[in-house]
């Protein structure tokens, strides 16, 4: 019976928060402000959209997959929702189908994943393809939507002042905390979260033990599109217009978030929370460089290279070392 | 009472017949063990009783009534609760999870609730006597552990039939004696245990009765004390006791020599308790056992497929290193192996007969010292005379041959590479008796010519017939070494059976 003191279970996720103290310690002793409440709000507004796209992707990576098609899906609601909004409709009208478009989009490939065993990556790759596509076929140009009523009021009105410096948390970014919530309830209290899990982890013997493998992948997969659409929905009241070049290559953010996270891709291990400080710490590092100014901006993405290279480096050893006391 | 029935179960995979018309029968209140070899089929019966597999025919009864359960969920929810062979459990989460993922208790709003599920968890581990902390990660625990977790989980709901399949490959003697303790218990409550094992002691220690496969067939059912061990042994390989004793043929021995592999402690953990084993040149040396015994693990581990962590090796004397020990290295010390399955591990159909016994030659040479073309045909032309292979020339490629001569091509690829040691694993399983008796006549002229052969082979005639001395292996143990005029079938199988 022997123990480990720290369950090495937890050390993906400690070192995302200590990378993530570590990346706002260090700003704020370099920059005056840094620490402040506005920057904390941008921060969390600018990578709302994200954050929502990193919890489906967190989910697929949990139940052993892998989502492709997120930033093709967040271009294809946009240009739809802006679409249909220059055609007349009401805007909220058309979020809620973009959003019932994206979760059957999602639940399709479920479907195809689940029931006819076709890998995740092509299935969501082909996926990707057709929603980019498609969203050219709705409009090859970006369209605006700026004075859309609708639009207006989300902007103007559905806000929380936090503190009494005129700083608020927007709508995105309480549909954004709203949804983590829910996500990290999910995950943790309903047997349907667990599933996931058990699924991710080892899909023989979750079969074995009872689990609906199939269902339970085609859910994830219904969700991860729910959570995409939703991620469109929030970055085209972010923009306020609908492109269909936005976001390409955003699902691999998505997963990036995921892994620095604490997230393993072989699945079943990670906490939804854990996509919460991923995303912040993407964020962080973009705004650190900010603040430096004289850096060029695209050494954001060598930074976040190399986290993801240093957060698979250190989930193989702990896998290796889980193992080796499993022998 | 009879609790469960099969009335010919067939099962076939892609044209193969797993299991031929098997009728078994279980009572409540008893241990009923299922034996044969690996392959017989006895995984297969269970996972269509538990309905992992659809039957392709026949029928299941369960108190008498017709079932076919579409999934696992549904034969636990009839009362039939298993365990299969390894940890099928999820590492990374809880205890408590792994015992109760897929029925775990609610609270408000129909959220787990995690306080109830950890009371429940360690209420079905205090059955088994074991006190672990539920909310820590299954992977904290020994796999001994985690077995045992595995049969909490199973006791968890409310059954009538216990399936273990395996349930002892991971426990040491305290724990066996520990769970065999848990088993009567549940049988004199009037559980029914259908137990699987291929531990021939443990059988005894613990079952009423005793169901033998082979082939995907039922040999019969005997109650545990109507079966002695031998016959047991004998039917799971398919002989009759007297068969087993009739005299065996055997040719001359070779000059035995120097020792050329001394190996002693060899063994890994969960794979081989250290043995010891010695071959001299000139001399063939089997391994015997029922399939599942060790023997492949020997050859994997002498070869360095797998690393050892434990045991000196010697080659002529010369010690080998234990660290970073691999095939490659074994090559250069003088071993050949080859490897049990041809097809997987071994033969390269695509290529040419020439091709494939240039292989191991090559590599041991390395990647700059290339061979000529014209070498390489005098090799294969020698070759192919040597060992009498079947082509029309060396360009042929090895797909159009036959099995026998596959094989041959494989050991002439090893023999171009001169070894001191040749380990031969099961080099004549799926060839026919002709081409068989040839690769036996093969492997004792390598002997006359000084080489020291390992020979394993799930035949034990051939064994038998064929080496100079038979070490025993019984459940991941050397339990036994015969020698020069002792080695014949009956004894062997008395070895192997633990009655030598």
């Amino acid at each position: 019976m022997k123990r480990l003191r720290f369950p090495v279970r937890y050390v993906p996720f400690a070192a995302t928060v200590a990378v993530f103290l570590l990346v706002y310690a260090l700003g704020i002793c370099n920059f005056r402000n840094f620490g402040s409440l506005r920057v904390f709000l941008g921060l969390l507004h600018d990578n709302a959209y994200l954050g929502i796209a990193a919890i489906g992707a967190e989910m697929v990576i949990l139940s052993g997959g892998i989502d492709l098609s997120v930033g093709a899906v967040i271009a294809f609601t946009g240009v739809l929702i802006a679409k249909l909004a220059g055609c007349g409709v009401n805007a909220g009208a058309a979020m809620a189908l973009a959003l019932a478009a994206g979760t059957l989009f999602g639940a399709l490939q479920g479907v195809l994943i689940a029931r006819y065993r076709l890998p995740p990556f092509l299935v969501t790759l082909g996926g990707m393809f057709f929603a980019r596509g498609s969203s050219y076929m709705i409009s090859e140009e970006a369209i605006g939507i700026l004075n859309n009523p609708v639009i207006m009021v989300i902007e103007d009105r559905l806000q929380i002042a936090v503190g009494n410096r005129g700083l608020t948390l927007e709508f995105i970014d309480m549909l954004y905390l709203a949804l983590l919530v829910i996500a990290v309830v999910f995950m943790q209290k309903t047997t349907a979260g667990r599933r996931v899990y058990a699924v991710g982890e080892n899909e023989q013997a979750a079969t074995l033990m009872g689990i609906p493998v199939a269902r339970t992948k085609v859910m994830v997969y219904t969700l991860a599109g729910f959570c995409s659409a939703l991620a469109g929905i929030a970055f085209t009241i972010y923009l306020k217009s609908g492109n269909p070049l936005n976001c390409i290559g955003l699902e691999m953010d998505a997963i990036a978030a995921a892994v620095i996270g604490g997230t393993l891709l072989t699945g079943g291990v990670g906490y939804m929370i854990g996509s919460f400080f991923g995303v912040l710490v993407l964020g962080l590092i973009q705004v650190l460089i900010m603040f430096q100014g004289n850096i060029n901006s695209w050494w954001t993405r060598i930074i976040v290279g190399a986290l993801v290279l240093v957060f698979i480096f250190m989930q193989n050893l702990i896998t290796q070392l889980s193992n080796r006391r499993r022998i | 009472m009879e609790i469960l029935r099969t009335e010919g179960i067939e099962k076939r995979f892609r044209g193969v017949q797993a299991l031929r018309k098997v009728d078994f029968s279980l009572e409540a209140g008893e241990i009923h063990a299922l034996m044969g070899e690996n392959g017989a089929g006895k995984s297969t019966l269970i996972k269509v009783i538990t309905g992992v597999y659809p039957p392709s025919g026949g029928q299941v009864f369960l108190q008498g009534k017709p079932v076919a359960f579409p999934s696992p969920l549904e034969a636990e929810k009839a009362g039939i609760s298993t365990v299969y062979q390894e940890v099928n459990l999820l590492p990374d989460l809880s205890v408590a999870e792994n015992i109760c993922i897929g029925r775990e208790p609610r609270g408000r709003l129909g959220l787990i609730d995690h306080r109830a599920m950890r009371r429940r968890a360690e209420t079905a581990l205090a059955r088994l006597d074991i006190q672990v902390d539920v909310a820590e990660s299954l992977s904290s625990y020994s796999i001994a552990i985690q077995q045992l977790i595995a049969i909490a989980r199973a006791l968890d709901i409310d059954c009538r039939l216990l399936i273990l399949d395996e349930p002892t490959s991971s426990l040491d003697e305290n724990e066996v004696r520990e769970l065999f303790g848990v088993m009567r218990k549940l049988r004199d409550q009037g559980m029914a245990i259908l137990f699987i094992t291929h531990f021939l002691d443990q059988v005894y220690q613990v079952s009423d009765r005793i169901t033998v496969l082979r082939d995907g067939q039922k040999v019969g059912t005997w109650r545990s004390e109507e079966l002695p061990r031998v016959e047991m042994v004998a039917r799971m390989l398919g002989k009759t006791v007297a068969e087993a004793e009739a005299p065996v043929d055997r040719n001359g021995s070779a000059a035995v020599g120097e020792p050329v592999l001394e190996a002693h402690g060899l063994g890994r953990r969960n794979m081989l308790y250290p043995i010891d084993l010695d071959v001299r040149a000139g001399e063939q040396v089997g391994l015997a056992g029922l399939l599942g015994s060790g023997r492949s693990e020997v050859a994997q581990l002498l070869f360095g497929v797998v690393p050892r962590d434990s045991g000196q090796l010697r080659m002529k004397g010369r010690l080998l290193p234990q660290r970073f020990w691999s095939p490659r290295k074994a090559l250069k010390a003088g071993m050949a192996l080859i490897a049990e399955d041809r097809k997987v591990t071994g033969i390269i159909p695509d290529l040419t007969v020439r091709e494939n016994i240039m292989l191991a030659l090559q590599a041991s040479e390395g990647m700059w010292k290339t061979l000529s073309r014209k070498r390489q045909q005098e090799l294969a032309e020698h070759f192919i005379q040597l060992l009498g292979i079947k082509t029309p020339d060396g360009e042929q490629l090895v797909k159009n041959l036959s099995g026998g001569n596959q094989q041959k091509v494989l050991i002439a690829r090893w023999l171009a590479t001169d070894p001191q040691l040749m380990i031969l694993d099961e080099p004549t399983r799926g060839i026919d008796v002709g081409a068989k008796a040839e690769v036996a006549a093969l492997t004792r002229k390598l002997c006359v010519n000084g080489m020291a052969v390992i020979f394993i082979s799930s035949e034990l005639e051939e064994v038998a017939r064929g080496c100079d001395r038979v070490v025993v292996l019984r459940d991941h143990r050397r339990v036994g070494e015969l020698n020069g005029p002792e080695v014949c079938l009956a004894a062997i199988m008395q070895t192997i059976a633990g009655q030598g």
